[in-house]
């Protein structure tokens, strides 16, 4: 494996690259959509039924059927394997949002109301602050999916280490295909470790800290 | 500040009959006015209309003189103190930032925030060195709702809303908040509108009581009247069958004493005992007179279980 990407270490890191560049694309769109989305959804207790129910469908479809669903849709490559992933980290990041901010003790908000801070306050000063670590949870668990699942996405030409793991099966090259796999498997433990340092590092700034 | 709520009432979305029901109700300034009755009364739908945490269907409920159901309810809520049951400390932040919530919310320059919370926290009885810096989750029920009235006091203002602020501490702790929070409000000369379910609770806490079933008010009375005189069978049912041991526990022993008679030996009491207690006292010990003596042990005078009967069996004091 190693003598595999030191012979080929142009072809490996670009896929590393390219595996990455996907991965963070797609998860920087979850948080764009999902964040001010699950914010919204806890004013509007009737669109968040439905939302949810949505996100729930969503969540059932295999990775592999949302990537190749993308091929009559948008073709193949970057662009479609973007969307594919978007759609598979997005569920993660919106429930936790979403419950990490409804399930902010009540009797908090009503106090700080009472208090005379204004909606807006209430909501960046009590409730963000408070759903913080559950929310910090969802863009971890939507990091990790994203980057296993961003393998697949070599299936639609949209490159990363998926491709040295296909090409490697193609052409029985199994020295390929273990670097390939053994890389992803690294990849997606190293942004599980990272982000679960910084949710340590925001819980413990959030200062709720152990009890 | 006088409170006045002239025919305030709340109907809320789909319920059947109005929770508030053409209530009139004047809170004079610098009194603590408790609210109680059975759950579903109205008694905290009132109180929550009065900072418009719940906006009254109808009526009008003035704050000093300004009609407070106009204008903008968040800057009314930074100028009346308010304390629920459930404390609501904010759990992410220190003591200190929670005593200094509404200050900052108004905008105090710093120093005098700083200030402000270190002397509201002596007021209750907190050592601010030791509290400061710490989370409500390392307090004690009874500590941190203590730092709930801090804060609610912290930026000084006129009206007090107490939305049964003891129910969750445990009943020694609760009677010594209680005395000590109607000292302390009662000399920063609060006007206070305090909601409980707790008879005795209101009885101890309220210069006037106000009675509510079904949105109504039934009677609203000093606690010695509202013991000696219900206006009808639902407040002397729920006053209760000892309303007369009750009103007993309103009186000191130093306001209901007689000249010394002859000396009978026997039972000595302190002058702080209400007469409650000096009734119990004497039952105790099967005697008919009890001597109160003050602080060095000298005989102020002396009270009779005939003159206890006589002032239970007589009409309230005005």
């Amino acid at each position: 494996m190693l003598t595999w990407i030191n012979a080929n270490p142009k072809i490996f890191w670009v896929a590393v690259q390219n595996h990455l560049w996907l991965s963070a694309v797609a998860l920087a769109v979850v948080m764009l959509i999902a964040l001010p989305l699950g914010l919204l959804l806890t004013r509007h207790r009737g669109m968040a039924n439905l939302a949810i129910g949505l996100v729930n469908i969503l969540r059932t479809i295999p990775s592999l059927a949302l990537l190749v669903i993308m091929l009559p849709l948008l073709g193949t490559g970057f662009l479609p394997s973007a969307v594919a992933l978007v759609l598979y980290g997005l569920p993660a990041l919106l429930l936790n949002t979403y419950t990490g901010l409804t399930e902010v003790d009540r009797d908090i908000v009503e106090a700080a109301r009472g208090q005379g801070f204004s909606d807006a306050q209430v909501m960046t000063r009590i409730e963000i602050p408070l759903a913080l670590p559950v929310i910090f949870a969802g863009i971890r668990t939507a990091a990790v999916q994203i980057v296993s699942a961003a393998t697949l996405a070599a299936f639609i030409g949209g490159g990363g280490l998926g491709e040295l793991i296909t090409a490697g099966m193609a052409n029985f090259n199994f020295p390929q295909l273990i670097a390939g796999a053994v890389a992803v498997a690294l990849l997606a433990l190293l942004v599980e470790i990272i982000f679960a340092g910084m949710e340590r590092l925001m819980t413990s700034s959030a200062r709720m800290g152990a009890s | 500040m006088t409170i006045r709520l002239e025919g305030v009432s709340k109907t809320f979305p789909g319920a059947p009959r109005p929770s508030v029901d053409h209530l009139d109700l004047t809170i004079e300034k610098g009194r603590t006015c408790v609210l109680i009755g059975p759950s579903g009364c109205g008694k905290t739908t009132t109180m929550r209309m009065i900072n418009r945490l719940i906006e009254p269907t109808s009526g009008r409920i003035i704050v000093g003189d300004t009609d407070v159901t106009k204008g903008n309810p968040v800057e009314l809520r930074r100028h009346i103190g308010y304390v629920i049951q459930q404390i609501g400390l904010f759990p992410h932040m220190t003591i200190a930032e929670n005593v200094a919530t509404v200050p900052k919310l108004l905008g105090w320059p710093a120093a005098k925030v700083k200030a402000r919370v270190e002397e509201m926290l002596a007021l209750v009885g907190l050592e601010p060195a030791q509290f400061l810096a710490r989370f409500p989750r390392h307090l004690s029920g009874g500590q941190r709702q203590r730092v709930g009235v801090a804060r609610a006091l912290a930026a000084d203002p006129p009206v007090m809303l107490m939305d049964e602020p003891f129910g969750a501490v445990d009943p020694v702790v609760r009677g010594h908040l209680q005395d000590e929070f109607v000292a302390i409000l009662r000399r920063l000369g609060k006007t206070v509108i305090f909601v409980t379910h707790d008879i005795d609770e209101a009885i101890r806490m309220g210069d006037v009581v106000a009675i509510m079933q079904d949105g109504k008010l039934v009677q609203y009375d000093t606690p010695d009247r509202l013991l000696a005189a219900p206006v009808n069978a639902f407040v002397a049912d729920f006053v209760g069958a000892d309303a007369a041991l009750r009103r007993l526990s309103l009186v000191g022993a130093a306001e209901a004493l007689e000249p010394l008679g002859a000396v009978v030996g026997g039972l000595e009491l302190p002058a702080a005992t209400n007469l409650r207690g000096v009734l119990s006292a004497l039952l105790a010990k099967g005697q008919d007179v009890a001597v109160i003596v003050d602080g060095d042990g000298q005989p102020l005078g002396q009270i009779t279980l005939a003159a206890i009967r006589a002032r239970s069996a007589g009409t309230a004091p005005t």
